[in-house]
């Protein structure tokens, strides 16, 4: 039964999240009504009954993450999408995903804040707190799309990595993004490369649910497989039950977050324009990458050695490549629709102060502004 | 340390025993209704899953010999939403306490009865927050000395009988600990009955309410025994008064479509196969 309809369309960001979702096997989907991430459970309402998957609507952001995590150890793909104050509501639950190690994706089509702030409008405000918003110590992933195509095909990334990973995996896409219209090419589903989690193959008296393999991930049953499991969200050993001594401790969180630090550059995804003899360093994320990609170009054409950077995974963060390629240049320039988050980031990685340029309110920056401080940072 | 020959080595990890309720608590005795509904009913263990959130009660899903799962504080019904829509063919059994299913998760309760979603709530009532030391609730009858509420508490308690039941529940029952029979015959009918189901059990926290109230653990069963009185009442009529009285019973039985099975109409309608 596949979710996939091949074509190409004129829609908007969330629609073709939607579309990725399904063609990436999700049949579940839950969520509370939120400004700018409506769309997407709409869309959502009209395609899941189609391919027999579930829509439900909840009654907040807490149980709808809740119980995406129940369709999660129920063997199915599942997702949840909202914007910043949805995401606050859910991280407790989201600390929970990442304890028992359940695969799901969460959408947050970032809108201004804090508190309820500018619902219509766009920002880059939740990057931090998708990253350390849930207690105690995590590694999380991050993708973050800068087109409608993105939308589509990074939906379909954000499944593949949750479920290789067993971890929930964050799409971090600004209001800007969700709500553009703009081409959107779906392939034929054979052509789309789909990861499912892996499954126990031993017999279920043998089985412990959090014994983990060589990658670090435990192999997954499900609910209704014989096998029997039980996770919780306490500290827990192999098998599954409480354990609150101090190793037991020291070691599934290791293990948790290891799993993903080990294979970060694995996992990390940038486009580099220009970056090979470049003077001046941008970077940028989501929709703030094409203009900051519009202001390189013309600074090229100016005869300003200048590269765009463009993150597409947020988390993990690429520390090695921003420290490769700001050594020794003039200028590093950093864009983002907040007041300051991601560039402390490429700071620490670059072991530099860098040209930052702020953006609040829904307006992206416009390439002038970027190509200014391009000019003002080569100097 | 297996119990050779344990009687619920078939519903329950025998491995995991003793649990690590006080003694003169009633869990242990919801834990054993619950065991011992599983295996007179043959149900198939393996479509069950046993769900509770946080708390002395929530302890219970890590001893059931099902599939099982722990969540956080007041989220084991939305958890058990997403299983039992997601696997029509899995049966999903939340079992926890007052505070967390009608402080914390108590949007979630009234939401999971409306929706009438397929699974059953076995509710253990102790009237206060057992593991945290015996701090009042949403049960805790006004006046009880709590250690967050010194000098009584100034608060009213919810009925949760009367509550579920206009909430939606198809079934709704309640029992104390001290009748182990009917609530293990009332549990048997909710692991089979299509639809929302609810049983509030009272039980005894000796150690938190108990000790504080100056109550033995056996005052506290003699008084349940004493205040529990069987009656065919309406649910807002069925009073839960540990000093006074505690009206038992089932209250509401009733036959009405399932999330899952209305869902099914509507996947036809959108042209799709379930």
């Amino acid at each position: 039964m596949s979710g996939t309809q091949a074509g190409r369309f004129f829609v908007h960001g969330d629609w073709a999240c939607a579309e990725g979702a399904l063609a990436a096997g999700c049949r579940f989907y839950a969520a509370y009504p939120i400004t700018p991430a409506t769309e997407i459970a709409e869309r959502l309402a009209v395609r899941l009954p189609q391919v027999g998957g579930k829509f439900v609507q909840f009654e907040d952001e807490i149980g709808a993450i809740a119980s995406v995590i129940g369709a999660s150890y129920s063997g199915q793909k599942a997702m949840t999408a909202t914007s910043g104050p949805g995401i606050s509501l859910m991280l407790e639950n989201i600390g929970l995903a990442v304890m028992t190690e359940a695969p799901c994706v969460v959408v947050n089509v970032m809108r201004g804040g804090p508190s309820t702030g500018q619902p219509t409008g766009g920002a880059q405000g939740d990057v931090m707190q998708c990253r350390w918003g849930t207690h105690g110590d995590t590694e999380i992933i991050a993708l973050a799309p800068q087109s409608v195509q993105e939308m589509f095909d990074l939906t379909i990334h954000a499944f593949n990595l949750s479920e290789r990973y067993r971890t929930p995996v964050f799409l971090m896409a600004d209001a800007n993004i969700g709500h553009l219209y703009e081409t959107l090419e779906v392939p034929e589903a054979k052509g789309i490369e789909i990861v499912d989690r892996k499954k126990p193959t031993g017999k279920p008296a043998d089985y412990r649910a959090f014994k983990a393999d060589d990658d670090l991930v435990p192999p997954m049953a499900c609910f209704g497989d014989g096998y029997r499991l039980y996770a919780t969200g306490l500290t827990h050993n192999e098998k599954g039950y409480p354990d609150m001594s101090v190793e037991g401790q020291d070691r599934l969180v290791r293990r948790l977050c290891d799993k993903i630090r080990r294979d970060a550059q694995r996992i990390e995804m940038a486009e580099e324009h220009y970056t090979g003899d470049c003077d001046v360093l941008v970077v940028a994320y989501g929709i703030t990458a094409r203009s900051a990609l519009s202001a390189v170009k013309k600074a090229r054409e100016e005869g300003i050695k200048a590269g765009l950077l463009r993150l597409v995974t947020l988390w993990p963060f690429p520390d090695r490549r921003i420290e490769e390629l700001t050594r020794g240049i003039k200028g590093v320039v950093v864009a983002e629709m907040n007041y300051g988050q991601l560039v402390r980031e490429v700071e620490r990685a670059a072991m530099r102060r860098v040209d930052f340029l702020p953006k609040l309110g829904e307006n992206p920056h416009m390439p002038e502004e970027i190509l200014a401080a391009i000019r003002r940072a080569k100097k | 340390m297996t119990p050779p020959g344990h009687p619920h080595s078939k519903s329950l990890r025998v491995e995991r025993l003793p649990h690590i309720w006080c003694q003169g608590c009633g869990l242990g005795i919801v834990l054993h209704a619950y065991a011992d509904a599983l295996e007179e009913t043959g149900i198939d263990l393996d479509k069950v899953a046993t769900i509770s959130g946080i708390g002395c009660a929530g302890r219970a899903s890590g001893y059931v010999n099902t599939d099982a799962f722990h969540t956080t504080h007041g989220r084991a019904l939305p958890f058990a939403t997403g299983v039992g829509i997601s696997r029509p063919d899995i049966k999903p059994v939340v079992i926890s306490g007052d505070g967390d299913l009608f402080s914390i998760g108590g949007n979630h309760l009234i939401h999971a009865a409306r929706r009438n979603v397929d699974m059953l709530v076995i509710c253990s009532n102790n009237f206060n927050y057992g593991m945290t030391g015996a701090q009042f609730g949403p049960t805790t009858p006004s006046e009880t000395k709590t250690p967050t509420s010194p000098y009584g508490n100034i608060e009213n308690p919810f009925n949760l009988v009367a509550l579920v039941s206009s909430a939606g529940a198809t079934m709704v029952s309640r029992w104390t600990s001290m009748h182990p029979i009917p609530l293990k015959n009332s549990i048997k009918r909710g692991l089979t009955k299509k639809g929302f189901s609810f049983i509030e059990v009272i039980t005894p926290c000796t150690t938190g309410y108990g000790r504080l109230n100056r109550l033995t653990p056996l005052d506290m069963m003699r008084r349940l025994r004493e205040k529990g009185k069987i009656k065919q009442v309406a649910p807002t009529e069925a009073v839960c008064d540990p000093r006074h009285e505690i009206i038992l019973g089932d209250f509401i039985d009733v036959e009405k479509p399932t999330y899952n099975e209305v869902f099914e109409t509507l996947t036809k309608r959108a042209g799709g196969e379930s």
